[in-house]
């Protein structure tokens, strides 16, 4: 449930190789390699398809999530199987399953996005600055990076969501305050590759100020390994804020997947196997990380050529 | 010489490591002061009078300043000292000792069951890269990797605990069991049966990293000459495979097992919730919500003490197994 030693141990490695891939403004050939690459593909059309039901799902949904559903008599429809009426059947309180389903693309694709966005940033930004100028900003920031690294970080977001205020936003907050730390790491050692090569070094005998150096000349070249890591950060963002909304610290006035789950889960939906109940919700939350990981596996197969050869 | 040069490294870390547990105690301790709401709510009853909650805070040294309290709260820490519990009325340094080992168990097995699978399975699908085994292995690791553990745990008691009634679907013991020791716990068939779910929830969702990497070691080291080598001199593909490629991709692996033992910390508190099982993360989610301070942050930081310890066996393990490490850190820090 934390981060993925994998692609950060891969990462590391083969930076001069990527150095050698990588021009300035490089995201046209990202997105030329996404195109290329089938699975990557479909991670994009996943995002698309969460992006688009995060607009129009509400409104698509047949009742309110909320809503006690009662049949003319006035008699509470709890527990209902899947049918025509309720293509998911109701919840035990009598609310309809399909229309929570829908629902829950909107909170899942609001924290997706706004935190990888925030933890991308904040890695890029300190991983840039600890990189170009080392020296003692260096051994700050990487010491920083390592106690975010040190704190159980499922743990310290539950922690700081319970006692703050149960929402989506302190979810968000949370992870922004631990999660930038790998970002950072492999930006900063990509960017001790890029600060050699002749082009900074031109820029800087023509006088260039350190600050236009970074961000002129040396941050395009570690933005496209940037979206890498915010593909993943969205997938664990979202597998973050279920997790936290199945522990109970959820916003509650928000229907998320991870709320949905936790629902099913009081109201012991697993004694009466009620799959049509539990299935949905953690199928949704597993394509939105997956999708993560597929294009986080295409941009990687693009920064890291050799890994295609094997 | 090389061998005082690697001490002294280790030591390095060593230091390193203390000072991100001591930074840590440092944020928890803000964390908590600075949170909203009197920490001593869950203890005082609204039928106290203002003098006697006053005394109270004097109890719990609540009245002196910030730093006073930081102070005696490190030198607490310091000593094992983790306070009482509102609402249990014990030490909170006694309540960890009796969950760490249900939490320790319910790491260990899974990480050995994950890597033990995870360095075979790994191993399997480099050799037969390119077949169709090869293709579902990923889609199946990739499954892995991104089912929520909650979720996962969810399906397995469905099917398992009330389908078909094989294992229990909570704690960690049936009801009136008692142990006498740990040795006693870990001996008993019962605790093993109640083991089962909750540490196969843990390790599918574990195997993937051990998977992985051992598939693209083995992918590198085939490679190598000294395996087209072995081949050359007819040396039997199963040895190959096994004597000479294995051995030499299962290094990174052995390293990142350390490191799992910090990531199945999260998942502690997920699982360990679903299936009630009596550990420090699911104690930790209860502390959070009675307000049990003192509990809350002393789960907290034992947990953060064992990711730690953890971070550092794996540097350890990483600078003893590998005798290059030592030089190319040397190098480049």
């Amino acid at each position: 449930m934390s981060v993925d030693v994998a692609s950060t141990q891969r990462s590391e490695v083969p930076v001069a190789e990527i150095a050698t891939t990588t021009a300035p403004g490089s995201f046209s050939a990202l997105w030329a390699g996404l195109r290329r690459d089938r699975m990557a593909m479909v991670g994009v059309f996943i995002y698309a398809a969460a992006f688009v039901l995060a607009i129009i799902g509400p409104s698509l949904a047949p009742y309110d999530p909320q809503q006690v559903i009662k049949d003319s008599a006035g008699n509470w429809l709890t527990s209902q199987e899947p049918s025509p009426q309720f293509l998911l059947g109701t919840t035990n309180m009598g609310r309809d399953i399909f229309s929570q389903l829908l629902y829950g693309a909107r909170p899942a694709v609001v924290v997706g996005f706004l935190a990888a966005f925030i933890v991308v940033a904040i890695g890029t930004i300190i991983g840039l600055v600890s990189g170009y100028f080392g020296g003692w900003v260096d051994s700050v920031l990487m010491r920083l990076a390592d106690v975010a690294f040190g704190i159980p970080f499922l743990p310290f977001v539950v922690v700081l969501v319970a006692f703050l205020k149960p929402s989506i936003w302190n979810v968000v907050l949370g992870m922004s305050l631990l999660f930038w730390c790998n970002t950072a790491r492999v930006i900063r050692s990509q960017v001790l590759v890029v600060k050699e090569r002749d082009f900074v070094e031109a820029a800087r005998v023509a006088g260039a100020s350190p600050w236009r150096i970074l961000f002129v000349y040396v941050a395009p070249n570690v933005l496209p390994l940037s979206f890498l890591y915010g593909s993943l950060a969205m997938g664990w963002a979202i597998l973050t804020e279920a997790s936290v909304s199945f522990l109970g610290f959820g916003d509650p006035k928000v229907i998320s997947w991870g709320f949905m789950l936790q629902d099913a889960y009081n109201a012991q939906a697993m004694t009466r196997g009620a799959w049509a109940w539990i299935i949905p919700p953690g199928l949704c939350i597993m394509a939105m990380v997956m999708a993560g990981f597929f294009i986080g596996r295409g941009t990687e197969e693009m920064l890291f050529p050799r890994l295609r050869e094997q | 010489m090389k061998h005082w040069r690697t001490i002294q490294l280790i030591a390095a870390r060593v230091g390193e490591r203390l000072l991100v547990l001591v930074i840590i105690a440092t944020i928890l301790f803000f964390m908590f002061r600075l949170m909203p709401g009197n920490p001593l709510v869950a203890y005082i009853s609204p039928t106290f009078t203002a003098e006697q909650q006053e005394a109270l805070m004097k109890a719990f040294g609540l009245d002196k300043p910030l730093s006073v309290q930081y102070f005696i709260y490190m030198a607490n820490l310091a000593r094992g000292n983790l306070g009482d519990s509102f609402f249990y009325k014990k030490p909170v340094a006694q309540l960890m000792g009796e969950l760490l080992p249900n939490t320790l168990m319910l790491t260990v097995i899974p990480l050995l069951l994950a890597y033990a699978f995870g360095i075979v399975a790994g191993t399997v699908l480099a050799w037969r890269r390119g077949s169709k085994l090869e293709g579902a292995g990923i889609i199946y690791t990739l499954i892995s990797r991104s089912a929520p553990e909650f979720w996962v745990g969810m399906i397995l008691l469905t099917l398992f605990a009330f389908k078909l009634k094989w294992f229990p679907a909570s704690g960690a013991s049936s009801p009136g069991v008692i142990y006498s020791s740990f040795l006693h716990q870990v001996t008993s068939a019962d605790f093993w049966r109640h083991l089962i779910l909750p540490a196969l929830t843990m390790a599918f969702y574990l195997q993937g990293l051990p998977l992985l990497l051992m598939r693209s070691n083995m992918l590198d080291v085939l490679e190598e000459d000294f395996v087209t080598m072995a081949r050359m001199k007819g040396v039997s593909e199963w040895t190959v495979v096994l004597r000479h490629a294995a051995r030499n991709a299962l290094l990174p692996v052995v390293t990142a097992m350390a490191l799992g033992i910090g990531y199945t910390i999260g998942g502690d508190v997920v699982v360990e919730t679903i299936f009630s099982w009596p550990g420090l993360g699911r104690m930790l989610v209860r502390a959070v919500a009675n307000r049990d301070y003192p509990l809350a942050q002393g789960a907290f930081f034992v947990l953060a003490a064992l990711m730690v310890f953890m971070n550092l066996v794996a540097d350890v393990m990483y600078y003893v197994l590998d005798p290059r490490v030592g030089r190319t850190k040397e190098a480049t820090t």
